[in-house]
């Protein structure tokens, strides 16, 4: 009789068979497909989600308090503020011919809009040197403030619309006699609602993506089936392909599903590479399936496994640069954020959305989501257990 | 390590918060036998058969199934062992046909369709092959998890309490295909707790608290346990029966229709208390008899409550 050997510790075993990580894709799809209410979830919530936050990108703001700097006084600039104040979209709280006033207003809060007519806009107007209207927007928010810009705007043109009649139609020409020039402040990024949608299909993509795998192998467990597994010569490499690869395709409906209800719900087309972005996105999916099935290999019940994806999510909402400004943050929040896989996405939405960067110029947010998702995978295999033990 | 030997291990032990729920087990399983095990609930059984299939890793010990090391080739002896757990623990959420079809996947069977339409013949199933497997009753499933473990053409069966709570039509039916495989060379082993079952194995290991207390050839088994005997015959047999309980040296009281069977290891001090009942009872019979299998299996399945601690 031999003695018993020390199995090798370390490396994962690699060993694979297709045909086996295809026996337990299949088996994923069918269980997958039977389990409506989740199906139904997985589907329905990145529409509730993005209805949801797409309010805040598109919902008609209504009643934003502004703040008035007027510098002229004339026929034209007063017909301008009545219609600005007949407008639902903003409530004039203050009109001011000063502008440190007028600063100061926005600073506090008390307006969100400061919309500023300079000294001779009329008399520029008709010479046609096309003065400019100041809108300068508190852009903290961006999700209010994107919509809010575009309507403020609106309302400018239409304020002139009616002005230019009679001995002045010849100002109603394109490009309009004058320029709306729009500051966003204390957001210079400069979010836009159009890497608004992608950065929410990144939430929710790490929301669900995260939380369905991270039962993928306590579900077994909890079942009991994880006996039967175990009793074949099925491999770790297998399950975990095999486990994950069908979520892959829901990943791919969210992306559709998000991408044509901002589309067609909000009128938020994707702009930017979508190769580059297909590519990114794919990627970071890869990474968010291994992180819960990560956690599927740590945690024993689906009540841990729902506490750590929450521990998951909490950061990839606040130390992504989602929510703050990745560069604002502390170092230790910083680094902590490079660990996300959604802080590289939000970078490369933001580079292929507001530089209209192509596939080269995102290497640099590709590989780390590819190193993330090789990592994690790795522990995962080493975490899996291939005994009941 | 013999070749005929399709299970040898020696040694075997197993700890779960630092109690032995099975220490120092050996066990060698001849090829084509049908060995039962035996025990009560929580004396081992399972933790030791999940370490011969390897899906436990013992802590020590060490030994061989299919001629394979039980520890370091545990994938390889997967291949070729079929395992029913004592829980169903196929999909519920998957049909008939999908659960076979996804374990002979496992197994890279070729001629896979053919094999899993084989097997609902044989399973009589089918017709229900579409039907979820949650939805069957627990005969059906016996039977479906037997069909699953054998789906692959193993080489050894290793059944835990198989047919626990099913009908005794089924248990028979049951028991008939492990004999056929028995006939082509599948050797079993199996867990139970059905004393009908037992006595159809060839041999018999026992074990409690985690320790085998007897292991051997099903017909020596009432040899080596050497039980005393007597029968107690003859109507009423309630008053007998008090006395026999109380009596000293009884260690089982077992009741057959118009008769008890009294037991224990020291005969003389059986013989005294058939005696004894024989005198304050003139109107029963008294004999004295060999132990049979019942009165062996009633004695190993009572003298040991459950092992649970
Ligand atoms: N995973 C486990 N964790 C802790 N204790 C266990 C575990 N599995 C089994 N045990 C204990 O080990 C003992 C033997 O269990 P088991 O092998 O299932 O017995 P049997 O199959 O004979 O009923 C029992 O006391 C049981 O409580
Ligand atoms: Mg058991």
């Amino acid at each position: 009789m031999k003695l018993p050997r020390i199995p090798a510790l370390g490396l994962p075993d690699l060993d694979l068979s297709w045909s086996r990580v295809f026996a337990v894709f299949l088996k994923e799809l069918v269980q997958m497909r039977r389990d409506r209410p989740t199906f139904a979830i997985m589907i329905v919530m990145p529409i509730l989600q993005l209805i949801l936050f797409g309010y805040a990108i598109n919902n008609d703001p209504r009643h934003l308090p502004a703040v008035i700097e007027m510098r002229e006084d004339g026929p034209m600039t007063r017909a301008f503020l009545a219609s600005l104040q007949a407008s639902t979209y903003i409530d004039i709280v203050a009109v001011s011919t000063r502008e440190d006033e007028a600063e100061a207003m926005l600073r506090s809060g008390e307006a969100t809009f400061l919309i500023s007519i300079p000294a001779g806009f009329e008399r520029r107007i008709v010479r046609g040197e096309r003065p400019q209207i100041l809108i300068a927007a508190d852009a903290s928010d961006p999700v209010a403030a994107g919509g809010a810009i575009g309507a403020v705007e609106r309302v400018a043109q239409q304020a002139f619309a009616t002005e230019f009649e009679g001995p002045l139609a010849f100002l109603a020409r394109t490009p309009a006699p004058y320029e709306i020039v729009v500051h966003r402040r204390y957001n210079p990024a400069g979010e836009t609602a159009f890497n608004i949608v992608p950065a929410l299909l990144g939430i929710i993509l790490t929301m669900t993506m995260v939380m369905i795998t991270s039962i993928a192998l306590i579900r077994e467990t909890e079942r009991g089936t994880m006996e039967t597994l175990l009793a074949t010569p099925v491999r770790p490499l297998e399950v975990m392909i095999g486990k994950t690869a069908p979520y892959i395709g829901v990943g791919a409906v969210q992306v559709v599903i998000v991408l044509l209800v901002a589309n067609v719900l909000f009128q938020i087309p994707f702009t930017g590479s979508m190769i580059a972005f297909l590519l990114g996105v794919t990627l970071f999916i890869f990474a968010n399936l291994m992180l819960g099935y990560l956690i599927s290999t740590m945690a024993t019940t689906q009540m841990q496994a729902m506490q750590l994806t929450f521990f998951i999510f909490l950061p990839s909402m606040l130390l992504s640069g989602f929510m703050f400004p990745f560069q604002a943050m502390p170092e230790w929040a910083r680094m902590i954020g490079e660990t996300l896989p959604i802080t590289h996405f939000l970078r490369l939405v933001r580079e292929i959305v507001l530089k209209g960067a192509g596939l080269t110029d995102i290497v640099n947010d590709l590989w780390p989501l590819a190193l993330i998702t090789l990592v994690l995978a790795t522990l995962a295999l080493l975490r899996f257990r291939r005994t009941l033990d | 390590m013999s070749d005929a030997l399709v299970i040898d291990v020696a040694g075997l032990t197993k700890s779960y918060g630092g109690r032995r729920v099975v220490d120092n087990f050996d066990l060698q399983v001849p090829r084509g036998a049908i060995y039962g095990f035996l025990g009560p609930n929580g004396s081992g059984k399972t933790t030791t058969i999940r370490m011969v299939c390897g899906l436990l890793k013992p802590e020590s010990g060490a030994g061989s199934v299919l001629g394979l090391d039980v520890i370091a080739d545990s994938l390889r002896i997967k291949e070729r062992v079929g395992y029913m757990t004592q829980k169903f623990s196929l999909y519920e959420d998957l049909s008939i046909r999908e659960n076979l079809e996804f374990i002979a996947r496992l197994y890279g069977l070729d001629r896979r369709v053919a094999r899993v339409d084989q097997a609902l013949i044989d399973l009589g199933l089918a017709e229900r092959q579409a039907q979820l497997a949650g939805k069957l009753s627990g005969g059906w499933k016996q039977r479906l998890a037997l069909a699953a473990c054998m789906i692959h053409e193993p080489e050894l069966l290793l059944l835990d309490e198989p047919t626990a709570g099913v009908d005794p039509k089924a248990r028979r039916d049951f028991w008939d295909q492990i004999r056929r495989y028995s006939a082509q060379g599948v050797t079993t082993l199996v867990s139970t707790h059905y004393m009908d079952e037992a006595v159809q194995c060839d041999s018999i290991a026992y074990i409690a608290y985690g320790k085998k207390l007897l292991d051997a050839p099903t017909a020596e088994i009432p040899k080596k346990i050497g039980l005393a005997c007597w029968r107690i015959a003859g109507r009423p047999l309630q008053q007998a029966q008090k006395l026999l309980e109380a009596a000293p040296g009884v260690e089982l009281v077992a009741r057959f229709g118009a008769e008890i069977h009294v037991c224990g290891h020291d005969g003389a001090a059986i013989e005294r208390a058939a005696i004894q009942v024989k005198r304050e009872q003139p109107h029963v019979e008294i004999e004295r008899i060999e132990a049979g299998f019942e009165e062996i299996f009633i004695y190993l399945m009572a003298e040991s409550r459950d092992n649970f601690q």
